[in-house]
């Protein structure tokens, strides 16, 4: 098994959750002021979108290097 | 008691996505769980970079979040000592010159290498003081994440206790050691994207490192310590009654630098057991030094949190407040009070399924150490040699589920305690602090006898039990007479290690010449640095991949570090 698939799925899946959360309560001035005003949620989804995604990226390449060697 | 905040459908959706992985990893590596090596030793197929953020995370439960952000208000930037000088030498110390002998020798745990270079009983003694340490490291990272679920998600103590357990039993029991190390590698990551806007947000509020360390400032002159006490590492180490830890730079060096780190890191079967899984010589040689890249910033996700909140503490606009039940203030909860101050809901599921993985990467990681213990080394040691290896995977499972179990109990004994972080220190400084001295002679010195090194051994425990009974610090310690006072329970497990150390390493020099050597040369080779072959890296691996090279690195950048921060 492949590690980098499972963590990059998470990564992925709350990322987006929590991107899409910050995106949805923006203007929710109330929720945020906790976090002096700051969009903690949408900054966090897209960096662990970010992160999952390149996790996900390195197993990918590796499986169309080895598609490629076979042809 | 942590200020009002609820928590919302997505905190519990983040939180159970979660655990859906971490079981599923589990499961998905039940497949391979054929025989006792692939259960308790992995495989021996898993590549570096895993290994070596596992080393490091295995280390990541209750302990290090609780008492780094305690230890990060009460002494400020002076517990990143834990890191610098009490991580990263010895680290570079295990992968350079002791790996070979751990994963080149037909060793399956530490306490096994003690009785292929010594005898029986060292490895006997070595194997139940660690059985016993495992357990309890193991109840205290439980007992912190059943009262996070008690205080967090407001459910019954007992009824979290269960559910901890029973996760951790889980994906622990389908899958090994393996699926505790992929879990721990996950975890790592949880963590810091869990921590770090923790951080952030933080150090905004307070003005950045700046008004950091005005605030902090502040806060030292106002406990009669110099300004920059609690913003500096060495600068007010010359002595122990000039820095809010009550320690010398000798007590430093010596106590944690030496003993301490280079009896934690390089002999305790926790760690060194990630590295062994590695999938090649060169790789377990790496896993300590890939580990201590991230080891050196942890600092900032585990003891900034805690300069922060003393920061805040002492600006009263600021409303944090970290009141424990008993009206004192309660320092290791921390980490848990600041995420319920700064995050909302959301990211709050977040912080929370971070401090969980965090704990539950503890436990984890010890009850992979002690089944592996208990089966080779005490089971099929003393009570039933000679089996098919399929009888002892079984035991290996069970002793899995008897490991939780017993932890179940020791988070009860924590319950009752509310010292047991310290007890749990002292446990450490009583058995590998002795225990570095041993292994120094054992493999450095070809003549160690293995009679020598059992008395020598014997010997330092029984020294730090003394040393204890006769000092005391912060009330505690001196059952038998109060020969000496230390400023700090710090400085006083500090010096117990240097005695320990110290009369073990000189106990068994001295009985080495009265003791007959019973290994002949061709035992001890691969055991003994004179008697081993020169470890080569194999061909093919690129010139960053090189230990020493690697070493150099980060011995640069930890030095670097150590500068700037002085």
């Amino acid at each position: 098994m492949d590690i980098r698939i499972p963590i990059g799925l998470l990564f992925v899946i709350l990322g987006f959750i929590l991107a899409a959360f910050g995106i949805w309560s923006a203007a929710d001035a109330v929720l945020y002021a906790r976090a002096l005003g700051r969009n903690v949620n949408l900054w966090t989804g897209l960096l662990m979108l970010a992160f999952g995604g390149i996790m996900l990226l390195f197993p990918l390449l590796a499986a169309r290097k080895k598609r490629s060697q076979n042809l | 008691m942590v200020e009002n905040f609820t928590l919302g459908f997505i905190d519990y959706a983040i939180m159970a996505i979660y655990f859906i992985f971490v079981l599923g990893i589990g499961w998905a590596l039940k497949k391979y769980m054929k025989s006792s090596s692939q259960f308790l030793e992995g495989g021996k197929n898993i590549p570096a970079w895993i290994t070596g953020l596992a080393f490091i995370s295995a280390n990541l439960g209750a302990l290090e979040v609780f008492g780094m952000g305690a230890s990060g208000a009460k002494y400020g930037l002076m517990t990143a000592h834990f890191y610098l000088i009490g991580a990263i030498p010895a680290m570079i110390f295990l992968a350079l010159f002791m790996m070979p002998f751990y994963y080149g020798s037909k060793a399956r745990s530490v306490p096994e290498y003690l009785k292929l270079r010594f005898n029986e009983k060292t490895r006997g003694f070595n194997a139940f003081s660690f059985a016993i340490m495992t357990i309890f490291a193991s109840g205290i990272s439980m007992f912190a994440l059943a009262r996070l679920m008690e205080v967090m998600l407001h459910w019954n103590f007992n009824y979290s206790i269960i559910a901890s357990a029973v996760v951790v039993l889980i994906y622990t029991y389908l899958g090994g050691l393996k699926s505790a190390i992929y879990n721990e590698v996950l975890q790592f990551f949880l963590i810091v994207v869990g921590f770090l806007p923790l951080v952030i947000i933080g150090l905004k509020d307070v003005g950045g490192w700046n008004g950091l360390t005005t605030q902090l400032n502040e806060v030292a002159v106002s406990k009669g310590y110099a300004a920059g006490t609690w913003t500096s590492m060495w600068q007010y180490m010359g002595s122990a009654s000039s820095n809010p830890m009550g320690v010398d730079w000798i007590a430093m060096f010596m106590g944690l630098g030496f003993v301490l780190a280079f009896g934690y890191w390089c002999t305790n079967f926790l760690v060194v057991q990630r590295a062994m899984a590695a999938n090649s010589m060169s790789g377990a040689r790496r896993t300590p030094l890939i580990g201590a890249l991230p080891k050196m910033f942890l600092p900032i996700l585990v003891i900034v949190p805690g300069m922060i909140a003393m920061a805040l503490m002492s600006m009263p606009g600021k409303g944090l407040v970290l009141i424990g039940n008993n009206g004192q203030t309660d320092y290791n909860m921390i980490i848990p009070t600041m995420l319920v101050h700064y995050y909302p809901t959301g990211i709050l599921g977040l912080g929370i399924t971070a401090l969980m993985a965090s704990f539950m990467s503890g436990m984890a990681g010890n009850v992979t150490a002690f089944n592996t213990v208990f089966t080779y080394d005490i089971y099929q040691s003393y009570f039933n040699p000679g089996k098919s290896d399929e009888h002892y995977l079984k035991v290996g499972q069970f002793a899995t589920i008897f490991g939780v179990a017993i932890s179940i109990a020791a988070a009860y004994v924590a319950a009752n305690f509310n010292n047991i972080m310290d007890f749990l220190q002292l446990i450490f400084a009583f058995v590998n602090a002795p225990l570095f001295a041993t292994f120094m002679l054992g493999m450095f010195w070809k003549k160690t006898t293995g009679n020598a090194a059992f008395w020598g051994l014997l010997a330092g425990t029984s020294a730090s039990a003394v040393h204890y009974s006769v000092t005391i610090a912060e009330g505690k310690g001196g059952w038998l007479a109060h020969l000496a006072e230390y400023p700090s329970g710090m400085a006083q497990g500090f010096w117990t290690a240097i005695y320990a150390w110290s009369v073990c390493f000189i106990v068994t020099i001295v009985l080495t010449f009265f003791t007959r050597q019973l290994k002949t040369d061709s035992d001890l080779t691969g055991l003994v640095y004179s008697l081993t072959p020169k470890t080569r890296d194999e061909a093919g691996i690129v010139w960053y991949e090189k230990p020493v090279i690697m070493a150099v690195i980060i011995g640069a950048i930890s030095i670097v570090l150590t500068i700037i921060f002085w």
